[in-house]
């Protein structure tokens, strides 16, 4: 073990230890990046691409704002400027921002070592994968040099067929590759898990955030190869006029919405799933309490993964879709509530009698759990056909998908970020303006979107520029709810790059975690373990002890006997 | 399981490098058989298709395909050696294009000519009257659904 | 960083190799334990690859199927454009190379360089075989004006069907146009030789379909012929007139859709075999240089993997396309 006299055992009993040498300072220069096969130095670059997108996508988010803070002609004189404004920022949110914020920037950095391996099962891949997703960013910015697109990101034919807007094409070549970046990152994930697990770490030892992403690798694997069918029919359809989507030929229109559904269903769930993982892990470590129900969190993600292949239905109940399918995809689009409420369930009895930390983290999962209920409930409105009618296209499905995907998928990453920051970077955010920031965003977000379930059952229809003056006091709401959560963002932004260069330098377990990824130093030496950490219940946080030394947590692991009695043997083979 | 080696180096030889050998190693003899059964699956495919079993044709054909298809997964791709859960990927993602497949074909089958049947007749008479332009109005009730 | 570096790392292969030293493979990563386990977590990335291709594939059956089940007397009526014996033989093309990617791996296991260089050979030239009949088929049907879309009611050699071809690839608003500008735009149809061609179409071949069976092609775009009973005996299509398909008065509507899902279909599949090309001559060229023996061949393995499913693929393909009654 040569490797173990140059850097400090990264299991030190009192795991403050912070070692010399980590996976930041091991290399420097510009290319040391760009080539890195390391999965930590990825998932960085992931996580920086991802918030700079975030940064475009709000942007845009905040235009179309403004454009509705009063009927007719706002900012702009031009409803089809609106047009690509609202397409942008779903389009950039959706496939650049959300789907690989969790599994490819924080999944990344955290799955391996998480899991104890030194690195995902195939690091090439890994990079090309980030590459790939470069890549659908560049085609994206390219659609926009060559005229934009204004088709909604679900690309529904015969519209995108149809449209003269000249970036429809570079978008969806370039959503197609994204695509393929998410693919490559869930075969990468659902192999490590698979194959690299080291001793010790059976299924049901692992933290439920790996049970998340495996549900989530699961669906980018089975789902995305028919969205990039799906596109690449779209592309030639466009160029060729092959006439499979156009009903003037012969062909179906409904089809495509029903291939478009089949991956973007799913790809609700690739964003969510992977949230409610770390959710898991944020309450029971933020509680210091065990979480409840394990095998019921674990069982409920595949559960989840599964469903998700048979709801997609539930988005086409107006499309002419036939009504037997209507009655079976309702149907089934309900029972997607038990999964979730399982998950609910057994969080708010983690919480119970937990000893809460009310720190950013926390406050975070806290929000997620608020806004999740709301989101799913809202859910069930929609999923019922009667009120579909209703609801369908208007600020109600605006709320309740915000709700979700933003309230729920994005809440929760940034939740993970401040979980995992001191890991990643090192350094400790300030905690007191990371917890005002929650709040703002909290209150910013529900005054936004909660403003838009009552738009919506109105009848304020969705993507539309112009409304009835009699909506104008809803939007001016919302939209002053959207600058106060664009306010919390750039304070979070701001107070996390001045932590880089001036927090306090962050101890190996400040949260008092039991998991493997807390038992490396901050941030964690270039293979993660010297030698992988004996592994014990991750949930079990009885044996975390608090140093006042250090300023944060050490695990007693001679009090645990399972580990105790495995290290005793690993010392026997090794030293 | 990931550590469970005993499946992949049982009874294989050592490789010439002295590292152990990996895989599965399939008798030449079985991989002929499986492309002569191929080749005459595929003359027997050839036969049905000259006799005319009306709607039976396309089931012989496709039941055909399915037996050539199950014979090349299972002994070119070696899964029959291989490990179980490659099987159920393989399998599963099979199911799964059946799923979309009869979902999409439930529906297809049951395509109504329009799904909007026209203003009703009250609402018809107001667009007559304010909206006489307006594409809606145009949409004249359709009368006998 | 570091890879290289990273191989060097000593700390492998203690923990589960029954305590013995092992030397280290020039190719095992530095993140994996053992050869086993590397080759074992390889073949599970290439079947969750495979997975992905099944599905991709998969969207198109499922397009197939639709429009299959919408109109049956298409692709019954269109099926007998295609060429029976070419796609036989492809099928047999296809199974014998992958016969002998399969002998690749096994002499590859065996340690035999020469056999496996010569069977990768061999399945490099079933694949070019495979392109080279297909390239055959296409430009046949280019020709015939069997293709996707409006080029299949177009006569490009007309000029003033040139001019609409372009017009509606620019536009593909354009076929919306009212009928008799598009057949003026083509030409009296008179001028076309009306030489009557025979098509085997058992029975009346509309009579699933939801829409009325016409006389005259789609949208009224083709030529009205009056005599079928003129029917010569021959090849289906006469070289000399590459519209002919046009003035067959038992075309049913929209039988250009057949057109297009083959294409989209059999395009697909022959882009994975030209793919197939590279990583074939990739494998030959690492072979040649000696990498693989019994204890690495993983490439081998998953390329094979891969040439098998481009196979398994065509094995649909062929029934479904060729040999419908």
């Amino acid at each position: 073990m040569s490797t173990i006299s140059k850097a400090a055992p990264a299991t030190a009993p009192h795991g403050g230890h912070v070692a010399d040498e980590n996976y930041l300072n091991c290399s420097r220069g510009f290319l040391s990046w760009i080539l890195t096969l390391d999965h930590k130095r990825i998932g960085v670059m992931y996580t920086v691409s991802v918030m700079v997108s975030f940064l475009v996508g709000g942007i845009f988010a905040l235009l179309v704002r403004t454009e509705l803070l009063t009927p007719g002609p706002t900012i702009t004189e031009s409803a089809e400027t609106y047009n690509h404004w609202f397409t942008l920022h779903g389009a950039i949110m959706v496939f650049l921002v959300i789907i690989p914020s969790i599994p490819a920037a924080l999944g990344n950095f955290v799955l391996p070592i998480m899991l104890g391996a030194k690195d995902v099962a195939f690091p090439r891949l890994n990079l090309f994968s980030y590459y790939l997703w470069i890549a659908g960013a560049v085609l994206a910015v390219t659609s926009l040099l060559m005229g934009g697109f204004d088709t909604g990101w679900t690309f529904y034919t015969p519209y995108s067929t149809t449209t003269t807007a000249g970036g429809v094409i570079p978008v969806v070549v370039g959503v197609f590759i994204l695509g393929f970046s998410s693919i490559f990152t869930g075969m990468n994930f659902l192999v490590t898990i698979h194959k690299l697990r080291p001793p010790g770490m059976t299924w049901f030892r692992m933290p439920l955030f790996l049970w998340a992403l495996y549900a989530t690798a699961l669906m980018q694997v089975l789902a995305t190869p028919v969205l990039a069918i799906t596109l690449a029919l779209l592309v030639v359809e466009r160029t060729l006029n092959i006439g499979i989507f156009n009903p003037d030929m012969g062909g179906d229109p409904v089809l495509f919405q029903h291939f478009f559904w089949f991956y973007s269903h799913p790809a609700v769930y690739i964003m969510i799933v992977p949230a409610m993982g770390i959710i898991s892990e944020l309450i029971a470590v933020h509680s210091h309490r065990h979480i409840f129900g394990y095998k019921f969190i674990a069982f409920s993600s595949i559960a989840i993964a599964i469903f998700s292949f048979v709801v997609w239905g539930h988005h086409m109940f107006l499309s002419g879709q036939s009504g037997l399918m209507n009655v079976m995809f309702s149907f089934i689009s309900f029972s997607v509530g038990i999964p979730s409420a399982v998950k609910i369930f057994n969080w708010l009895s983690t919480l119970y009698k937990g000893t809460i930390s009310l720190n950013t983290p926390m406050l975070y999962a806290l929000s997620f759990l608020f806004l999740f209920t709301i989101g799913g409930l809202t859910g069930m409105h929609l999923a019922t056909l009667s009120t579909d009618v209703h609801l369908h296209d208007t600020y109600f499905v605006v709320a309740h998908f915000h709700y979700v995907m933003m309230g729920s998928a994005l809440i929760a990453m940034i939740g993970g970020l401040h979980h995992w920051w001191p890991k990643i970077t090192g350094r400790m955010y300030e905690e007191k303006l990371g917890m005002i920031a929650c709040v703002l965003v909290f209150i910013g977000f529900n005054v936004t979107f909660f403003t838009q379930f009552m738009l919506g059952s109105q009848g304020m229809p969705r993507r539309y520029y112009d409304y009835a003056p009699e909506f104008q006091t809803y939007h001016i709401v919302s939209t002053i709810g959207s600058y106060i959560m664009a306010v919390g963002f750039f304070m979070t932004a701001g107070y996390l790059l001045h932590s880089l260069f001036h927090g306090r330098k962050a101890p190996a377990n400040p949260w008092g975690g039991r998991s493997l990824e807390w038992q490396c130093a901050s941030p964690p030496p270039i293979f993660n373990f010297d030698t992988t950490p004996a592994v014990g219940d991750c949930y079990d946080f009885s044996i975390v002890k608090w140093d006042p030394k250090e300023q944060g947590y050490y695990i007693d692991r001679s009090a645990d006997p399972e580990i105790a009695k495995a290290e005793a043997e690993r010392g026997h083979t090794h030293l | 399981m990931s550590h469970d080696q005993a499946h992949a180096t049982a009874g294989a030889p050592q490789g010439d490098d002295g590292h152990e050998h990996v895989g599965h190693v399939v008798n030449p003899k079985i991989l002929f058989a499986t492309a002569f059964a191929l080749l005459a699956l595929t003359g027997a495919t050839l036969f049905f298709h000259s006799i005319d079993a009306e709607d039976l044709n396309i089931w012989i054909a496709l039941g055909i395909a399915f037996v050539k298809a199950s014979l090349v997964g299972a002994f070119f791709m070696h899964l029959v050696w291989d490990r179980p859960f490659n099987l159920l990927v393989f399998v599963g993602c099979t199911l799964l294009v059946a799923l979309m497949m009869a979902f999409c074909l439930m529906d297809a089958a049951q395509y109504r000519p329009t799904q909007f049947l026209g203003n009703p007749p009250a609402a018809q008479a107001v667009l007559d009257k304010d909206a006489p332009g307006a594409p809606i109005a145009a949409q004249k009730q359709i009368t006998g659904e | 960083m570091g890879t290289t570096a990273a191989s060097h790392d000593p700390s492998q292969g203690h923990q589960h190799g029954g305590g013995h030293e092992r030397a280290h493979h020039r190719f095992q990563a530095h993140h994996f334990e053992t050869m086993s386990q590397q080759f074992d977590s390889a073949k599970l990335g290439m079947w969750l690859f495979l997975a992905t291709e099944v599905l991709f594939f998969g969207g198109l059956f499922v397009v197939y199927a639709v429009l299959r089940a919408r109109f049956p007397e298409v692709f019954k009526y269109a099926s007998l454009y295609l060429d029976t014996q070419m796609g036989g033989i492809n099928t047999c093309v296809l199974i014998l190379s992958s016969l002998t990617m399969a002998m690749a791996v096994y002499f590859a296991q065996t340690n035999k360089k020469g056999p496996m260089l010569a069977c990768l050979w061999l399945t490099l030239a079933g694949a070019f075989g495979f392109m080279i009949i297909k390239y055959f088929e296409y430009t046949h049907k280019i020709h015939e004006h069997l293709v996707w879309g409006p080029g299949f009611y177009v006569p490009s050699h007309d000029r003033a069907g040139e001019a609409l071809s372009a017009d509606l690839a620019l536009h593909p608003d354009a076929e919306h146009q009212p009928a008799d500008v598009v057949a003026a735009a083509v030409g009296e149809p008179t001028q076309v030789p009306v030489k009557a061609i025979q098509l085997a179409v058992a029975g009346p071949a509309t009579e699933a379909s939801a829409i009325a069976p016409a006389a005259t092609g789609p949208r009224n775009l083709s030529f009205a012929v009056t005599e079928p009973s003129a029917a010569a005996e021959g090849d289906v299509i006469p070289a000399e007139d590459p519209t002919a398909h046009l003035a067959d008065a038992q075309m049913p509507p929209n039988t250009h859709l057949f057109f297009a899902i083959y294409y989209a279909m059999t395009g697909l599949h022959g882009v994975h075999v030209v793919v197939g090309i590279f990583v074939i001559s990739w494998l030959i060229w690492r072979g040649m240089k000696g990498h693989f023996n019994a204890s690495y061949y993983t490439p081998v393995d998953l390329v094979g993997l891969y040439w098998h499913i481009v196979d398994l693929v065509w094995i649909f393909l062929f029934p479904l396309f060729y040999l419908i009654d």
